[in-house]
């Protein structure tokens, strides 16, 4: 469950203030808006990544405001992507739970079982510079979902895609959404993803979150 | 409805030429390069390769070469060690106080090497309240440092580390710092996602800053004079045996020390070229 208790974020030229939200544990949750409203802030906030000046931000009821990103359990896939250049795609995938001191055998299984599911399994062993737009975005998906986080973040995940490849993305966000349960906030401007996606709808207008 | 264009009166045709600027731009550039190339002919026309031999079969001039070799290095490593983590902290973070340690970074580099010089020696024999940093050094921790080789390496270190940072502050600057971001939100403390992420991505940036800081090292000469002395056989390095040799008359053994030094530097400049890590380029 994603949990936002009246927060407050000032972020350079804008800022958003007395957000609330609540996301129930295992929904998809789709937030939209126009660009540059600050929909990226909120994920930011909510893994971590940027401080929120008042509130409370809570992950399966513990209040995480003031914890580290590491110590958050939430898988992100910012919007672009951040692939690490000098490791492969297996290890991508192996990243955060070699963090966790995983035995290798739980490592590897894992990243046999990531690849079945994303359809990069000829990829494991390649270099990350090399990948098409949609291999990288599974790859970045795979990479958030590895260490089966508690919540899962993704940042216009299919914007940069062509009409294939998002038709076939969406597929396969469904088939994540109904194999992990995992709770989720995609943030998108399109309409058509939230009507395949969304179990629950936010739209941010001029800094105000309604659900809707 | 638009009406059809009608040509007024023919386009007067021209031809010009691009010559005029090749032989200016050329011709510019061409003193600078010629400059470069007469002065390393002189230098080995001058010279005979007997000269040479002989110079360099001079005990006094390989233990200068040997001590060159090992100061050079130390200092380099070091300058990597302090570098490394600087370098990362200036291109990450805003912190207060930024620009100040910005600009003292720099001192070094715009510094006079004589006044860098004098200003260690003045640091390590400055009294503090009857208290000496060289006075202690030699008798509590029994490592003197001035007009011995440790003085070397710290009048080398302290001009190299500055170009150091500048080089790794350049390459961190170029890596996307979202990655490490990224790596923080799947379990990194930021000591682990500069050790995993960061680092791997900024070896050629390591080897470039090595590389500047020895080459920097190797040429350092006012410094070393004031803060480390020329003593023969103790403190002296290539750059001083050729002030040395100068000042007993010696040209010959000299030039071909130059030569030498001009060879070392070829080297790390073609280990820069190699790179290619855009700073050279």
């Amino acid at each position: 469950m994603i949990e936002l208790d009246d927060v407050s974020i000032h972020a350079g030229e804008f800022s958003l203030s007395g957000i609330c939200m609540q996301v129930p544990r295992g929904k998809y949750a789709v937030l939209m808006g126009r660009t540059g409203r600050g929909k990226t802030t909120i994920l930011e906030s909510i893994c971590g990544l940027r401080k929120i000046t008042s509130g409370r931000i809570l992950i399966d009821g513990v209040d995480v405001t003031t914890w580290l990103p590491g110590d958050r359990q939430i898988g992100y896939v910012p919007q672009d992507l951040a692939l690490f250049p000098t490791l492969t795609v297996a290890q991508h995938l192996a990243f955060a739970l070699r963090l966790r001191k995983r035995p290798q055998s739980e490592i590897d299984d894992r990243i046999s079982q990531l690849a079945e599911v994303l359809g990069i399994m000829p990829l494991l062993g390649r270099k990350v510079d090399a990948l098409s737009g949609g291999e990288s975005q599974r790859v970045a998906l795979g990479r958030a979902l590895s260490f089966r986080p508690a919540v899962l973040l993704l940042d216009e995940p299919l914007s940069a895609l062509d009409e294939s490849t998002r038709a076939e993305m969406h597929e396969l966000l469904k088939r994540v959404k109904t194999t992990t349960g995992v709770t989720t906030l995609h943030v998108t401007h399109s309409n058509e993803e939230a009507e395949v996606l969304a179990d629950q709808r936010f739209e941010l207008n001029d800094g105000v979150l309604t659900e809707g | 409805m638009s009406e059809p264009v009608k040509a007024t009166s023919s386009p007067t045709f021209r031809r010009r030429s691009d010559t005029p600027f090749f032989l200016v731009m050329g011709g510019i550039s061409a003193c600078f390069i010629i400059l470069i190339v007469l002065l390393l002919a002189a230098d080995v026309v001058f010279t005979s390769p007997s000269d040479f031999i002989d110079a360099l079969r001079k005990p006094e001039i390989q233990a200068a070469f040997r001590l060159t070799i090992l100061s050079c290095s130390a200092a380099a490593v070091l300058s990597l060690w302090v570098a490394t983590p600087l370098g990362y902290l200036l291109s990450r973070y805003r912190f207060p106080g930024r620009w100040l340690v910005d600009t003292l970074v720099d001192i070094p580099i715009v510094l006079p090497p004589l006044v860098l010089g004098l200003s260690l020696l003045i640091l390590f024999h400055l009294p503090i309240f009857g208290w000496e940093l060289e006075a202690w050094l030699r008798d509590s921790v029994g490592f003197p440092v001035t007009y011995q080789w440790p003085a070397v390496v710290l009048a080398q270190f302290s001009v190299a580390c500055a170009f150091a940072v500048r080089t790794m502050r350049v390459t961190f600057d170029q890596i996307d710092p979202r990655a490490e971001d990224v790596a923080r939100t799947l379990g990194c403390t930021r000591g682990q996602a500069f050790m995993q992420i960061a680092l791997p991505q900024a070896w050629r940036g390591m080897i470039a800053a090595t590389t500047i800081a020895w080459a920097r090292a190797l040429g350092e000469f006012g410094p070393i004079l004031v803060f480390a002395g020329a003593t023969r056989m103790r403190t002296e390095v290539l750059s001083t045996t050729v002030f040395l040799e100068l000042s007993i008359g010696q040209l010959n053994a000299a030039v071909a020390v130059s030569l030498l030094m001009v060879a070392m530097a070829v080297v790390v400049l073609l280990i820069l070229r190699v790179l290619g890590t855009g700073l050279n380029a």
